[in-house]
Formats: C-alpha cells, sequence, structure tokens
C-alpha cells in the first residue's frame, strides 16, 4: 500500500500539474482564512499561503525548481496582468489629468523615498552589496522589479521575495500608519499604499474601497513605469559611487 | 458585447479575445525591447502602448474591461509562486536577517507616510 503511495508520489511530483494545484489549494484556503478573519491585515493570503507551500516543500524535500515548473504558470500571469493595468490606469484618466501635480509629486516623492530609504538603511546596518541592489526596487511589482535589479546588478529571485514581503508589510501596516497621520482621503489612502506596497497593496486596498483600489493601481502601474524608466539611469550613478 | 443578455459562449470568447489582446500587446512590448535594447521590462512597454490605445479609441470596451478585472481581483495569486522562491535564500536571510528586516518594514512606513503626506499637501 504505502509501496504503491510513494509510487504515485515520485511520478506526480515530477509533474507540472501538482506545483500548479497546491499553489491555487494554498491560496484559496488562505483566502478563505483571510475573509474568515474578517480580512485583518495581519491575516494575509499571500504570506498565508506562502508560508503553506514552503513548509509543504520542506517536509517533502522537493526542490523549488520542481514546485516552480506548475507553479510558472501562475507566475507567467504577472506579465499580461502588467500589460492589464492599462486599463484601470484609462478608467482613471479625468482625475489622472486634473491631479497631475499632486499625483507626480507623490509618485517621485513615495518612489525614490522607497528605494533611498530601503537601500540608506541596509546600508548603516551592513548589508552586503548585493543585498543593497535587490532591496532598490523593491516597493514595485514583481516583473519590473525583477528585471531592475538584474540591470543593477542585484539578485533577482532575491528581490522577488523582497517585493513580495514589501507588499505583504504595506497591506499589514498601511491601515496603522494612515491612522496616525490622520488621513481619511480614501484617495490619497491608495495612493500611498499603491507606490508603497505594489499589486499586494493594491489588492488589500481594492478590498477596502473602489476608490482607494483604483487609486493604488494607478500609484502601482506609476511607480512601475517610473521606476522602470529612472533606475537604470540611477544606477550608473550608483556604479560610478 | 457585454456580459448582460449573452450566452455563456459568447462571455467566453470575449474574455479569449480579451486575454489574447493583453498578450498581443505584451509580446509587442517584448519584441520592441529586444529590437531596441530598452532598459524597461516588456510588459511595462506594453501596459504603455494599450494604454496609448485605450486613448486614442477613447473608451475601453467593456469586454476587456471585465476580464482585466477579473484578472487583477487575483492579482496577490500571482506572487505567491515568486514568495515561496524565499527558501532559496535562507541562508543570506539567515545571515543579514537584521538589516533585511529594518530596511523593509521602516521603509514601508515611510514611503507610506511620504507618499501620502505630499499628495495631500499638493492637493490643497
Amino acid at each position: 500500500m504505502s509501496g504503491k503511495f510513494t509510487e504515485i508520489w515520485v511520478y506526480l511530483s515530477a509533474t507540472p500539474l501538482l506545483g500548479l494545484t497546491v499553489t491555487l489549494l494554498a491560496y484559496q484556503a488562505a483566502f478563505w482564512l483571510y475573509r474568515k478573519a474578517g480580512m485583518h491585515p495581519l491575516a494575509n493570503p499571500v504570506a498565508i499561503s506562502v508560508s503553506v507551500l514552503v513548509a509543504l516543500l520542506w517536509f517533502t524535500d522537493t526542490p523549488y525548481a520542481t514546485y516552480f515548473e506548475g507553479a510558472q504558470f501562475v507566475h507567467f500571469l504577472l506579465g499580461p496582468a502588467t500589460v492589464a493595468l492599462a486599463v484601470p490606469l484609462y478608467a482613471n484618466l479625468d482625475t489622472l489629468k486634473k491631479n497631475l501635480l499632486p499625483l507626480g509629486g507623490a509618485l517621485l516623492a513615495g518612489s525614490l523615498t522607497a528605494a533611498v530609504s530601503a537601500v540608506g538603511i541596509g546600508w548603516l546596518l551592513g548589508a552586503s552589496r548585493e543585498t543593497l541592489l535587490s532591496l532598490a526596487p523593491k516597493s514595485v511589482t514583481t516583473p519590473i522589479a525583477m528585471g531592475v535589479a538584474e540591470k543593477l546588478g542585484g539578485l533577482p529571485s532575491l528581490t522577488a521575495v523582497l517585493v513580495v514581503s514589501t507588499g505583504i508589510l504595506g497591506a499589514v501596516l498601511a491601515r496603522g500608519t494612515l491612522n496616525l497621520l490622520r488621513i481619511d482621503d480614501h484617495a490619497v489612502r491608495g495612493f500611498a499604499v499603491g507606490v508603497a506596497a505594489h499589486g499586494i497593496g493594491t489588492a488589500r486596498a481594492f478590498q477596502v474601497s473602489e476608490t482607494m483600489g483604483a487609486f493604488a493601481g494607478l500609484a502601482m502601474g506609476l511607480n512601475g513605469l517610473a521606476t522602470a524608466f529612472l533606475f537604470p539611469l540611477l544606477a550608473g550613478v550608483l556604479r560610478g559611487a | 458585447m457585454g456580459r448582460g443578455g449573452c450566452f455563456a459562449d459568447c462571455y467566453d470568447a470575449a474574455m479569449l479575445g480579451a486575454i489574447t489582446l493583453l498578450l498581443v500587446f505584451q509580446l509587442i512590448g517584448e519584441a520592441l525591447v529586444l529590437l531596441v535594447g530598452l532598459p524597461v521590462p516588456g510588459a511595462v512597454v506594453g501596459m504603455g502602448f494599450l494604454f496609448v490605445a485605450l486613448v486614442l479609441r477613447g473608451e475601453a470596451p467593456a469586454w476587456l474591461r471585465n476580464t482585466c478585472q477579473e484578472l487583477l481581483s487575483h492579482l496577490s495569486l500571482l506572487f505567491v509562486p515568486a514568495g515561496v522562491g524565499v527558501m532559496l535564500h535562507f541562508k543570506r536571510l539567515g545571515a543579514e536577517w537584521l538589516p533585511i528586516a529594518v530596511a523593509l518594514v521602516a521603509s514601508t512606513v515611510i514611503t507610506i507616510a511620504v507618499a501620502a503626506l505630499v499628495m495631500k499637501w499638493l492637493r490643497r
């Protein structure tokens, strides 16, 4: 009986089907828990599903590469999802035109603050050069951040982890931070979360309100564009230093 | 060609069309990046092109809006495979956990605060 089970396991664990299925199952279980917890920011579904999957792979002694053969189909959708950001961006065209100065100012300030503060704090506390370069683009959505990290000379796979961690932290810490600053305009709240915590922050914002989500999506898209174009230019300056 | 008053296969075809459109724009973006040697991911260029196309067209059709909304509402799922990659970096994270943790937490809070305060101040 257990011999047969091992045989089936060996076969299935080598096909992409298993990695893909456990990813979807883990996420939906995590999302169910998140709903049960009244969408409390601490019950973040990405954090829960990543922990569950890492534990599962650890206990079954499955290498990440084997898991990723299946999970890549989910990961691949980040590309079309990035293109799809054009739609909420277009839906907010009027807001964008009317608020060019506040949105542009907040975008530039937020984008630079994210990179400079992360790299600065990491450097002060003695992080290695590779870690610092991987930290710089941590506030933009994964495919953009990984591309930028590669151009800068960081480790794209480490950047992916730092990006996801940042997103989770942003989704968890935004409410407290913004309440402390007494900012109650949902447009401002959403934009700040989108600049700091990309897609995971945006997903969280959409669960709070439509306005907050739209502004977060707008900020995520604009920050992605700004970072993709500005950082490789800054990279030259960084390398010179 | 909206969702209302439409048979299931009509909606399916709309979704298929929207996904094809997104992939075509991404492909154009990737090709251009390779061709010109731009320092930007292809998907970002694709997003830029789709945005310009929508501005020129003057509206985003419902079939495209529905699919994009559906795709973006599951955005956090798409980050899970990359997040599981944390297991590749346990050694580095173990050695540098303090600078990384402090940098991530502090920088995230500071960024949210700066972006919110600048936007609020400029909106006056």
